[in-house]
């Protein structure tokens, strides 16, 4: 179980692919260049770099475990040869520098070849070391490790578009970080009561602007989501905007707040709309409007009859996560069955496909599938009770620019690519 | 209120027998005194009430046996199935099984040394929600009267217990105190709460309610008049008693096939259809109910 997949996300450029697990472990996969001698391995995944993260830690104040698992991952826009992620689990985040070496250095005077010093009086003459190249390595090592800073469970980072700070967000706290700074931060939101037997909402995700570094939001475990300027005030309690859609009094049950609990928010490319994951739906918000969302896209509605189940073996409290593709003409989402949602905001067209061995071989199309709901089933449909709700994909990614998907199963990474490409 | 007579079998469908359930509830008391069985079960199909002279009527559930005997003009068989519930509200046993599976839930997040603050907040807050309608539709009238107003807050779970992490070290926040052995307090309040539900037999309630012999007293009056009309007519003419049946009886039909499900329904499927339907809670019902008001009168003493 370890090897389970905690979350993908692509870079900047959409080069390099990274997934962290539940065992601590990141894992960077690297496109492969277009090549001539072998044509059909352009846009190939192959693996890059993979380190240890995160190990297990023991809190002795509390005693009690802090997970290894990684709870996200963000990549830091390139600046020069290296490339630079942050990753965080509960509670610690740190900024991994991931770098090439092909050259090494021989010739040393006060080491042998093989590493071991040399007795220096030895040595009777001296000579200048030589770089020769060498098979590549790719090295990844800690250089900032942001620790101390949250007292609940870190669920989201992001890094903000002046490529010097970076919020993490916790269940109650958001803290704004310097990415040179490990010894400080500031707290920027906190929704902690000071009673805590009135706690009756958390923070569920966060993540900044892309273009506008003071303008953050973060979504709720009541299906709300706030926009805070940073210039408004040091701390952003009071929000400038504030996203809810008014519930719909028809189909209100006693699980309605646990559904419309948002799991993640995205911002778009653009920059104008952002879109929200409950756990049905997902809604396309304009930013210009408070009332309710642009879009509403369901993802799997065929599972509201089905929620007092999915309370009772805990699948209505799975966060899913959900991205745009590159130019926001369209969203993905996870569903369960190893099933994932694309919605085509043009067309307003969406597409139910698999990630799964036996229904995907390499080069071959993805078939669309289709779930029935009641009544009788066609043939190639599945219906809702043979939905295997074990298999649920709840991270997603989608290349910044390409057609080219990244979507986790439990322990394995699908990457799709569009024919067209 | 007289009774009506067939012989014959029964699997009648939904709408005699919902025009049946009137006549019913007269008819069984006076069976009380008569030879014939009557034992009370639980159906989790579905549920009548209404209100009687400003109480709230539980109809208990009952299955009856009838036997021709000597003496009575018509053969009945067969048996009824009629559920019982204290409230309005359909799908009150699932309800009650949401809220004792929340509170598990609940209770199994606090045995973690560090919950899932989200979760704990989303179940706590479902547990309040349903609490808060229960108290809303009386239900906590029988088990904690001197409390209804308050049930919400005491009762509940206290989520700063369920969220207990903030233990650590933190700059400007107090530190809740939890008193020396905090697994104690909510423990214990988590099974004041769900032993103070609404009682698991509500069959039990009206049963129970005053005194048996009281009740029976005052039904022998009523008793005696159904007896005198029932052993006076012939078959036909006891037709005509039921021609006196208000029609509008006919329009518990629609609420009640509405609740029979088809078959047996589980816990989940019940509730779904509940849940949609349930709020606000039992509108569409009350106009059905007031019909049963009269009805009702012969058998509930205040």
């Amino acid at each position: 179980t370890a090897d389970i997949i905690s979350t993908v996300e692509f870079n900047y450029s959409g080069d390099l692919l990274a997934t962290g697990d539940k065992g601590g472990r990141v894992v960077i996969f690297q496109r492969e260049q277009e090549n001539k001698i072998r044509p059909h391995s352009r846009g190939e995944y192959n693996v890059y770099s993979t380190f240890q993260s995160h190990e297990p830690e023991f809190d002795y104040l509390k005693s009690l475990e802090i997970e290894e698992k990684i709870n996200k991952i963000r990549w830091l826009p390139q600046q020069n040869a290296a490339h630079f992620l942050l990753s965080t689990n509960d509670k610690t985040i740190k900024l991994w520098k991931i770098s090439e070496r092909d050259k090494r250095a021989e010739g040393y005077n006060l080491k042998d070849e093989d590493g071991r010093l040399r007795d220096p009086f030895r040595i009777t003459a001296l000579r200048v070391p030589i770089l020769k190249p060498m098979d590549l390595m790719v090295e990844a090592s800690p250089r900032r490790i942001f620790a101390n800073a949250h007292t609940y469970h870190i669920n989201s980072i992001s890094v903000n578009s002046d490529h010097e700070t970076y919020l993490s967000a916790d269940d109650l706290r958001i803290n704004l970080w310097h990415l040179e700074i490990t010894d400080r931060s500031f707290n920027i939101v906190d929704i902690k009561p000071a009673n805590m037997e009135e706690l009756t909402e958390v923070i569920t995700a966060a993540e900044f602007h892309p273009h506008q570094c003071n303008v953050l939001v973060y979504s709720s475990s009541k299906g709300t989501i706030r926009l805070c300027d940073m210039r408004s005030s040091a701390l952003c309690d009071r929000h400038s905007k504030f996203f809810e859609e008014p519930e719909d009094p028809s189909s209100r049950s006693f699980f309605s707040e646990i559904i419309s609990s948002i799991s993640d928010v995205k911002f778009s490319h653009s920059g104008r709309y952002m879109m929200t994951r409950d756990y049905l739906s997902v809604k396309v918000w304009d930013l210009n409007m408070e009332s309710r969302p642009v879009e509403t896209h369901q993802v799997h509605e065929y599972l509201r009859s089905k929620l007092c189940s999915l309370y009772e073996n805990d699948c209505i409290f799975d966060k899913f996560e959900c991205c745009w593709n590159g130019s926001d003409s369209a969203v993905m989402t996870g569903s369960y069955n190893n099933f994932f949602r694309m919605f085509d905001r043009s067309t307003r067209r969406d597409v139910t496909l698999e990630a799964s061995r036996e229904s995907s071989k390499p080069r071959a199309s993805l078939k669309p599938r289709k779930v029935c709901a009641g009544g009788k089933r066609k043939k190639d449909e599945i219906s809702v009770d043979s939905l295997d709700f074990n298999k649920k994909i709840l991270h997603t990614a989608w290349h910044p620019v390409d057609n080219v998907i990244a979507v986790a199963a439990t322990n394995n990474l699908y990457i799709f690519q569009d024919k067209a490409n | 209120m007289a009774a009506k007579v067939w012989t014959g079998g029964w699997g009648a469908p939904a709408w005699t027998l919902a025009s049946w359930s009137c006549a019913l509830l007269s008819l069984h008391v006076s069976f009380l005194h008569s030879k014939l069985d009557v034992t009370v079960k639980e159906s989790p199909t579905w549920a009548l009430s209404g209100v009687c002279r400003g109480r709230r009527l539980t109809i208990f559930s009952l299955e009856l046996k009838f036997q021709a005997g000597p003496g009575w003009p018509w053969a009945l068989s067969g048996q009824w199935g009629l559920r019982a519930g204290p409230s309005v509200n359909l799908g009150l046993l699932q309800r009650q099984s949401l809220l004792d599976m929340s509170l598990v839930k609940l209770q199994l997040c606090h045995m973690l040394v560090e919950p899932n603050l989200c979760r704990s907040v989303l179940i706590a807050n479902t547990v309040r929600q349903i609490q808060e309608e229960m108290s809303r539709d009386g239900a906590w009238r029988g088990a904690a009267p001197q409390s209804v107003g308050r049930v919400p807050l005491d009762r509940l779970v206290s989520t700063e217990i369920l969220c207990r992490t903030a233990r650590g070290p933190e700059a400007g926040h107090p530190v809740p105190d939890l008193g020396d052995d905090p697994l104690q307090g909510p423990v214990s309040e988590l099974s004041t709460v769900s032993s103070a539900q609404v009682p698991r037999n509500p069959q039990s309630s009206l049963w129970d309610s005053g005194n048996p012999r009281e009740n029976r007293g005052s039904f022998q009056k009523s008793l005696d008049q159904i007896f005198e009309t029932l052993e006076n007519k012939s078959p036909s003419a006891v037709e005509e008693l039921f021609s006196d049946v208000d029609s509008s009886y006919y329009d518990l039909d629609t609420v009640l096939t509405g609740m029979m499900g088809g078959t047996k329904p589980g816990l989940c499927d019940g509730l779904e259809g509940f849940a949609t339907a349930a709020s606000p809670p039992g509108s569409s019902c009350k106009s059905d109910l007031a019909e049963l008001d009269h009805v009702v009168e012969i058998l509930v003493e205040t």
